[in-house]
């Protein structure tokens, strides 16, 4: 599933720095729940890696030794070591590993490129993290957790494609 | 016929197991193991939890240090051996004579299993892993017919094991040095086969470019699923021909086979996969379980929704079911 024109139009108008406030909030909370989850790129830690969802207008960089994301309007993405592109739910779908990378990429749905061996071993960390977003998410919600974490499981069962999220 | 599953992440062998594994292989995280990639695989605390883990359900772990060793450098070698066994691996899964003797030697009540790397595919030679080694199992090459396989169990006195599901390779596995041509790195003594450091995809038009070192491996047009970029299922510039000159990018797939296999004396099915991610464990994993405890007829339907997970999005019974080209 690709993202609504609807929801992604407003992207264009949103500030940058606005939207980079946000996506750090999210992911110094993600890094806080898992504390480990760049353990397993050892020397790959160094590396620029670039996340471009194909359906915003927007692209983001994770630099894991300097624990940052950051945020950047197209067509201006910064320089990379190693580069995913795909539709943005596809790309939350690999984040919290509910799809399998090699499949979508059979599939033609994403394309890698750059240093292979660095987004290789990004992927299997990622893997090995049960990152959740729901509950990651919704923990920053407060007393509103739960409600928080109904609400986005319930947008993720109805985006992620059918095969995905039925083992858990 | 028990269910052998892989996992390259402990989160990957959680699921392998929830999902109804009889058994998960896994190596640690260096080149002592045939999936030596970045970022994936087991430290030995990692391992240590994951035993744990699989014995609470009932599941056995089998520790793959299936690479050859090198000359100098046997201790890593030693060390994965001595520490799986003292982790409480149910069996070692070794290729390299030299270290069959060594754990034969120091642990004799250590199961020992022939990696499929050892590329063992006749009596003579794994009887002698047996008689020499006390090997209990042997992991067959995906090189042998069902009816090779018959012939094969009456004349062995051990286990047989044979990968059904997943990535397929084509050649005598532990033998082949096609990587090794291209890259200088192979699964045999490096663990790795077409490493990703040597791989780079490329978009030249409407077309994915797939390169392996300084070989161009395949042109993948608009639409069509894509594959893994190692040379046995390249396509090339073959005399007047362009095509798939060892096999096409696809999968191994011979759950229509099962009741032959267990007809033909094999005691244990493999799935491979240790470098795909958890996902791709628990959906095959839990299929395959469906699938063995459902009557043949069911077992298309059920196996077909894996193709779409499957390398070219296709698969084959591959040389299990012999027709040349």
């Amino acid at each position: 599933m690709t993202v609504p024109p609807a929801m992604a139009v407003p992207l264009r108008l949103i500030p940058v720095p606005a939207i980079e406030r946000a996506t750090r909030l999210v992911f110094s909370h993600v890094m806080m729940r898992h504390p480990g989850l760049f353990d397993r790129l050892g020397e790959h830690a160094g590396k620029r890696y670039g996340f471009f969802p194909s359906d915003l207008p927007v692209g983001f960089l994770v630099e894991p030794a300097k624990n940052r994301i950051s945020v950047h309007r197209k067509p201006d993405l910064p320089a990379t070591d190693a580069a995913v592109t795909g539709g943005f739910v596809l790309l939350l779908g690999l984040l919290e590993g509910r799809l399998d990378g090699d499949a979508v990429f059979f599939s033609r749905d994403l394309t890698v490129t750059g240093d292979m061996e660095a987004m290789l071993a990004l992927r299997n960390a990622l893997d090995d993290c049960n990152i959740d977003l729901p509950t990651d998410i919704g923990s920053l919600a407060g007393p509103f957790a739960p409600l928080v974490r109904r609400t986005a499981v319930e947008i993720r069962s109805r985006v992620l494609p059918k095969e995905a999220g039925q083992w858990n | 016929m028990e269910l052998i599953c892989p996992a390259g992440t402990p989160a990957a062998f959680r699921e392998a197991v929830d999902a109804g594994a009889d058994a998960v292989y896994c190596g640690f995280r260096d080149e002592t193991n045939a999936r030596n990639f970045p970022g994936l695989n087991f430290s030995r605390d990692e391992l240590k939890a994951a035993i744990a883990y699989a014995r609470q359900h009932g599941t056995m772990t089998f520790v793959a240090i299936n690479t050859f060793m090198r000359a100098g450098r046997e201790k890593l070698w030693h060390e994965a051996v001595d520490d799986a066994v003292r982790l409480g691996g149910d069996a070692v899964i070794l290729a390299d004579f030299g270290l069959m003797a060594y754990t034969a030697e120091r642990y004799p009540e250590q199961r020992l299993h022939v990696s499929v790397q050892a590329s063992a595919a006749n009596a003579d030679a794994v009887n002698f892993l047996v008689e020499t080694f006390r090997a209990k199992r042997v992991v067959l090459p995906r090189i042998l017919t069902i009816p090779d396989i018959a012939r094969l169990a009456k004349q062995i006195r051990c286990e047989i094991e044979v990968f059904v599901f997943g990535g397929l390779c084509v050649m005598a596995e532990g033998r082949c040095s096609l990587s090794s041509y291209a890259t200088g790195k192979s699964p045999n003594m490096n663990g790795v086969c077409s490493p990703a450091s040597h791989v780079r995809y490329r978009e030249d038009g409407r077309e994915l470019v797939s390169e392996l070192g300084e070989y161009t491996i395949n042109r993948f047009p608009a639409g069509e699923a894509a594959g893994y970029p190692t040379l046995c299922k390249g396509r090339f510039n073959v005399a007047d021909e362009r095509g798939y000159a060892f096999e096409d990018p696809v999968s191994l797939d011979v759950m229509d086979h099962v009741d032959l296999l267990r007809e033909a004396g094999v005691s244990a099915l493999k799935i491979e996969g240790r470098q795909r991610g958890k996902a791709y464990v628990a959906e095959v994993v839990s299929v395959m379980r469906r699938a063995l405890a459902a009557n043949a007829a069911d077992r298309p339907a059920l196996i077909s929704r894996l193709r779409l997970l499957s390398e070219g999005q296709r698969t084959t019974s591959g040389a299990y079911e012999k027709r040349w080209r």
